[in-house]
């Protein structure tokens, strides 16, 4: 039987750095982008799909924008 | 042996790992009060926090959970039901987790608890503890569930469709003032951590065009790479820090960078302005990045420093200042404690990231309790971090930063004399030593929380990584790290309200509302920033610091938006017909507004100047009429100011305690019609199940 505390099932080092990866991406506002097109190609077919570089700018723009308290922290 | 007993022996086998932690948090916290004048270890401080937080997220999470909410996970959260591919998507547990707990950590526990840490570490920390399970993380929870099965909605929105347009408006009302007040007292803890300090001074002002090259690298050279220009900035920012020292030391720049509090204030003002109005992608981007990723690498350092070094806490654990003559704040322990350490234990701020951008990312709502309950009990520690930092320093140290001048005179001398007659021994060397080793002329009346808080870090950090001769590098770079996320906060808070009062005036005048035209956007800047630099001014004139009259003041502000969240939560609760269990959400609400009220009642009316708006009003009345000056004012008219800067900030008070009062009174109605009501009166979005039923012709 493996041992769970040595190498416990599931760990897979990419996979961690993924969500790292993502977490860090996330906390300043920016989405995961690959997700973004995938749900796009899937649920609106023919749908203008923005390029990486548009993406980031509009998730930006709503991060910082009118109405967006999303940068604003206190405590 | 029957079946029940067998499962009964179960759940005790199950439940002995818990009465252990139990036993072992109870056992540190004994350590903590009992040792007096011994030097107690820090691990017992951090023992019992993370013990406690085990216990409240494994008991009473699950209890508020399972029983008191029913989460289902079968329910369609809106990231699912609405999904856009960019603001609701289900995202993974954990990264959400990381992006909720940036969003709610800012400054603010960083601050409280290294003020509140002049009554010892003990009051702090039972506050800290006992607030979180039962008040902070709560709050955080219950707005997360209320949002998530509401479409993601807003704080302000939520209150209006499930009590009322009024309170709704009152909600908005107060989270602007919180805001301003914020600014305020953030942008006032920047200036007392840069005034006359050349090398932070010029690390700060560093920041400006190492952020700008980061904006344009992101722009132009290397469109959207956020950890490039992230790394790039790091790496430029560190060899600030390196090259301040030099500037500190030569007699040509050093002058250069030396300001006055007046000075940094006034610039301070003029940059939030500019700031704000700017492209965002120029200056606010990119130093949103580098102080959001130096947040989570600089509080993650300093756990470790903690479990590497183990610092002794060389403050008392409870100080005589518990009877309200302390030099950091004025007031007693009861209501002020709870006020100055807001953050942490409860902060009604998080309620309006709990109705934000997280319960739109939430891929199943049982996620609701990891992430608002466990990030509030992760913010709690950082909180817990900040304490043991400031209580490692010798309190004599401690008090010398935190005094004003007025109470302990400008010299090392006059300093360690009279903090030596409050019972704190200290010699006019040991205050000159800390400064020398930290690269600064003077550590004295360096209040605000910000330096004490470097000096604390340094002191940890150095012992870990570098030795003595790298403590003048950490100091600087905790002070930095400060300042670059309070700078963040300010741009950021300042362009927030500015579009907060383009839309209130908007709803009077609609070309006011028009966020793309340029005449009101620098009108309500203009507004936003006057309305914060007016307090700041107060409070850096101030003889007593200022931190001591904006803090509270804050404190109450940011306590208030809890209590109206946390109503919000008990009326939700009645109208889900959960009522047996409202006592979780109301236990909360009713002290938050004991606190808030009596500690605004106390801010108005009490005797003591130092304390009372009013009584500090009449002092200077009764001084102006016999044609007295009292600091610091230097003529009539500025005596005449300074009346009205106290019925100006006894008039907010009136105000927090007004719109409180209100809140109640709408709680009490709402309350009543829900339990005259049969049935379940709330209005959550109609889920799965009922939108798969054919429409009914």
């Amino acid at each position: 039987m493996n041992c769970t505390i040595c190498s416990p099932p599931g760990l897979d080092l990419n996979h961690l750095a993924r969500k790292l990866r993502d977490g860090a991406k996330l906390m300043v506002g920016q989405g995961d982008y690959d997700a973004y097109v995938a749900h796009l190609r899937a649920r609106h077919d023919g749908a203008t799909i923005m390029t990486r570089d548009e993406f980031f700018r509009a998730r930006e723009n709503a991060r910082f924008g009118a109405g967006g308290e999303r940068a604003f922290r206190c405590c | 042996m029957s079946i029940t007993n067998i499962a009964d022996n179960r759940r005790t086998l199950r439940l002995l790992p818990w009465a252990l932690v139990f036993a072992l948090v109870l056992f540190s916290l004994y350590t903590l009060a009992v040792s007096r004048g011994e030097p107690v270890n820090a691990m017992w401080l951090v023992t019992a926090a993370i013990g406690t937080y085990a216990i409240g997220y494994r008991f009473y999470s699950r209890f508020i959970a399972q029983r008191v909410l029913g989460l289902d996970a079968r329910r369609r959260t809106p990231a699912l039901r609405r999904n856009d591919g960019l603001d609701y998507v289900p995202t993974d547990k954990w990264v959400l987790f990381g992006h909720h707990f940036a969003a709610i950590a800012g400054a603010g526990p960083l601050v409280g608890p290294v003020l509140a840490a002049q009554m010892g570490y003990l009051p702090g920390t039972l506050w800290l503890l006992t607030g979180v399970i039962f008040a902070g993380a709560v709050q955080d929870f219950l707005v997360l569930f209320i949002s998530t099965r509401r479409d993601g909605r807003s704080l302000g929105d939520l209150i209006k469709t499930e009590m009322g347009r009024v309170p709704g408006v009152i909600a908005m009302v107060g989270i602007l003032t919180i805001m301003i007040i914020l600014l305020a007292v953030l942008a006032l803890v920047v200036v007392k951590a840069l005034a006359d300090s050349p090398w932070g001074a010029f690390t700060v002002f560093a920041t400006l065009p190492i952020a700008v090259f980061m904006g344009v690298y992101g722009r132009y050279l290397r469109p959207g790479r956020i950890a490039e220009m992230s790394a790039i900035g790091f790496v430029l920012l560190l060899a600030s820090i390196a090259f301040g020292r030099t500037v500190s030391e030569s007699a040509m720049l050093a002058p250069l960078f030396t300001f006055k509090g007046e000075t940094l204030a006034f610039m301070l003002i003029g940059y939030g302005f500019v700031a704000s109005v700017l492209p965002v992608w120029l200056l606010l981007a990119p130093r949103d990045y580098l102080s959001t990723f130096l947040k989570i690498g600089t509080i993650l350092s300093l756990a470790l420093g903690i479990f590497i070094v183990w610092p002794d806490l060389k403050m008392p654990s409870i100080s005589r200042f518990i009877d309200g003559t302390g030099p950091v704040f004025a007031g007693s322990v009861f209501p002020f404690l709870f006020i100055t350490i807001a953050c942490g234990a409860v902060s009604g701020f998080h309620a309006l990231v709990s109705s934000g951008t997280t319960p739109k990312m939430i891929a199943d709502e049982t996620q609701t309790r990891f992430i608002g309950y466990g990030a509030m009990l992760m913010e709690s520690f950082v909180a817990i971090m900040a304490l043991i930092a400031a209580s490692v320093l010798e309190p004599g140290v401690y008090f010398a930063m935190n005094s004003a001048p007025a109470l302990i005179g400008a010299t090392p001398d006059s300093a360690a004399a009279a903090i030596s007659s409050w019972g704190f021994a200290v010699t006019p060397e040991a205050l000159s030593g800390v400064a020398a080793e930290v690269g600064e002329k003077t550590i004295l009346s360096r209040t605000g929380g910000a330096p004490t808080l470097a000096v604390g870090m340094a002191h940890i950090l150095s012992s870990a990584v570098g030795g003595s001769a790298m403590r003048s590098f950490w100091y600087h770079f905790a002070i930095l790290f400060e300042a670059l996320f309070i700078l963040t906060t300010i741009d950021a808070g300042t362009r927030v309200a500015r579009f907060m009062i383009q839309d209130l005036l908007g709803a009077f005048f609609p070309a006011f509302g028009n966020t793309r035209a340029w005449a009101p956007n620098l009108a309500a800047t203009a507004i936003a920033v006057s309305g914060w630099g007016y307090f700041l001014y107060q409070g850096v004139i101030d003889p007593l610091g200022g931190i001591n009259t904006l803090w509270p003041l804050f404190g109450i502000a940011n306590q208030m938006l809890a209590a109206i969240a946390l109503t919000l939560c008990v009326v939700v609760l009645y109208r889900m017909k959960r009522e047996r269990y409202a006592f979780v959400a109301i236990a909360p609400t009713a002290w938050l507004y004991v606190c808030t009220l009596s500690a605004a009642f106390e801010k108005i009316f009490h005797e003591d100047p130092r304390i009372g708006f009013l009584a500090h009003a009449r002092k200077f009345a009764a001084a102006a009429d016999k044609d007295q000056l009292l600091a610091p004012a230097k003529t009539l008219a500025e005596m005449q100011r300074v009346i009205f800067n106290d019925y100006v900030d006894a008039t907010l008070c009136a105000v927090y305690v007004t719109l409180v009062l209100a809140m109640l009174g709408f709680s009490v109605r709402a309350i009543r019609a829900a339990r005259a009501a049969q049935h379940v009166t709330t209005r959550e979005t109609e889920d799965e199940l009922h939108d798969l039923q054919p429409a009914r012709a």
